[in-house]
């Protein structure tokens, strides 16, 4: 499974999240992107990210089963990949 | 969200967004209907100031507002959104409350300084309006020296250093053949393309029917989008094109009423700013309690949010993608709200447009009541190619004389 599982994240600092009855809408301040997280418990992921020293804990905090991690760590990849999240580790690089 | 108990929890992103969301994102706001040109196929029929403007302390309380319901940006437009005295100001203080802002001009006031404020500020967007790649092109729509006007702004930008302004432009029968140049010139500026498609709204409905693009057209700019639809924006407004049997990258709906929204510069919220007219006013920002509660609760707004019937177009094979196409472009034009659009691609809206309709008039006119050196001259130039014959006499003719309904056009995000 991908290395991130034993990374620090947190939320981009000029990242919003907008409750929505779906999930949010994160919306980046710096490169205006909107995104979507399509499930209640992805935001509870992401909003836990900051809090737990690894993303392996921000899942198990947030209840989600070992089962669907593969699924969540995708959706985080991909919200890293627009720099809705971010390493909060950053000496050891910011890149996935 | 209160009145819709009844939604799913999951489901696509666009069943969501049918069912509406806790704030809009695509909210327009049109500061003024002052505005210093007076293009003919104006969405807004803008000219003359409406004295009821909301005032810079209620349109910062607006602003307000909308930070606290994390509105995270809005269009402003109007009019002509920079000849408010109080623009800059509002500018700053929307971006300083987390609203960032995208405004369309056309470019009337960027001057070198201007510019050169836009440049330093983060969270602003520009839109500069475009409608032909030459002035012959443009200026017959938008008025004479306009084409000139957008041209000095966008050098200005791009002399101050602005990174990625927008070249708006909205897709006719004149300039559906210019997209190339129209390309071309976004490079030259470091700018960004963006295309809308003509609707049928405001002084738009007078000339919809000789400017918006014929059905072999449609398919040209179908096809162009389909090649370079990653590099150029359309706020999402051509999903009717699906139906030519592949959907176009964004949305494929309707946004009124559930992301779309439009707050007119007295405070009045429609459901799209395309559809200004009291059949889609849902409220007034001052005299109901917010935009908030309108957005949140107006009947009018629970109504587009609850599922709507397909009608005619629910035997369609291409009603998953094209939904019908716009509200706005089939109101304007008399037809029925659930029946196909007047541009249909699969060719139902001809024959809808022949059936008995009534065209509702306009909802509202701020329209210079006497012609300026600025208003645009296509209606002298304009070629009667459905005349056989000469009428006549000049008055004997029916005032909706050369109206052809069977004529229609788009939107933007
Ligand atoms: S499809 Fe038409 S009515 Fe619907 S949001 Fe777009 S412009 Fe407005
Ligand atoms: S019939 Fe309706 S759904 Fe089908 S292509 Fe025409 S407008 Fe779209």
């Amino acid at each position: 499974m991908s290395a991130m599982l034993h990374q620090r994240w947190e939320l981009s600092p000029s990242v919003a999240l907008r409750p929505e009855p779906f999930g949010a809408l994160a919306y980046h301040f710096g490169n205006r992107r909107l995104t979507f997280l399509k499930r209640p418990q992805l935001v509870v992921v992401v909003r836990a990210l900051a809090e737990q020293p690894d993303v392996r804990s921000a899942l198990a905090a947030a209840g989600v089963p070992a089962a669907e991690w593969p699924a969540y760590l995708e959706a985080l990849i991909r919200l890293a990949q627009g720099d809705m999240i971010r390493r909060a580790d950053a000496h050891e690089g910011a890149s996935v | 969200m209160t009145a819709l108990d009844s939604r799913p929890r999951s489901g696509s992103l666009i069943e969501q967004f049918e069912y509406g969301l806790d704030a809009p994102i695509c909210l327009t706001w049109e500061l003024t209907y002052a505005c210093n040109l007076e293009c003919a196929h104006c969405l807004s029929s803008s000219g003359r100031r409406d004295p009821r403007e909301l005032t810079t302390k209620q349109c910062e309380a607006l602003i307000d507002e909308l930070q606290r319901m994390q509105v995270f940006y809005v269009n402003i437009g109007g009019g002509e959104p920079t000849i408010r005295p109080d623009f800059w100001h509002l500018l700053e203080y929307a971006v300083a409350h987390q609203v960032g802002v995208k405004f369309s001009t056309n470019g009337v006031r960027i001057t070198p300084e201007r510019a050169r404020f836009l440049a330093s500020t983060d969270y602003v967007d520009v839109q500069v309006s475009l409608d032909g790649a030459t002035a012959e092109v443009n200026d017959y729509v938008r008025g004479p020296g306009s084409y000139d006007t957008a041209l000095r702004a966008l050098g200005n930008l791009a002399d101050a250093g602005f990174q990625d302004a927008k070249i708006s432009v909205v897709v006719t029968r004149h300039n559906v053949e210019q997209l190339d140049e129209f390309k071309a010139l976004a490079d030259r500026f470091g700018a960004t393309l963006r295309l809308t498609r003509l609707r049928p709204s405001g002084r738009g409905a007078q000339v919809w029917d000789e400017l918006h693009p014929r059905s072999e057209q449609q398919r040209v700019l179908f096809d162009w989008l389909m090649v370079h639809g990653d590099d150029v924006l359309t706020g999402d407004s051509f999903f009717h094109l699906a139906a030519f049997g592949q959907s176009l990258p964004g949305l494929n709906l309707c946004g009124a009423g559930r992301v779309v929204c439009l707050i007119d510069p007295i405070g009045d919220v429609y459901a799209c700013p395309f559809a200004i007219h009291d059949e889609f006013l849902a409220g007034n920002v001052l005299s109901d309690d917010g935009f908030q509660r309108i957005w949140q609760t107006a009947p009018l707004f629970a109504k587009l949010r609850s599922p709507q019937a397909g009608g005619a177009c629910s035997q369609c094979a291409f009603f998953d993608s094209c939904r019908g196409g716009c509200m706005a472009a089939k109101f304007f034009t008399g037809m029925p709200l659930d029946g196909p659009d007047p541009e249909c691609v699969q060719g139902y809206g001809e024959s809808a447009l022949t059936a008995d309709r009534v065209i509702p008039g306009a909802g509202q006119n701020h329209s210079k009541a006497a012609a300026t050196r600025n208003e645009p001259v296509m209606l002298t130039l304009q070629r009667r190619e459905d005349l056989s014959g000469p009428p006549v006499t000049a008055c004997a003719e029916d005032p909706l004389a050369g109206f052809d309904p069977n004529a229609s056009r788009a939107h933007q995000r």
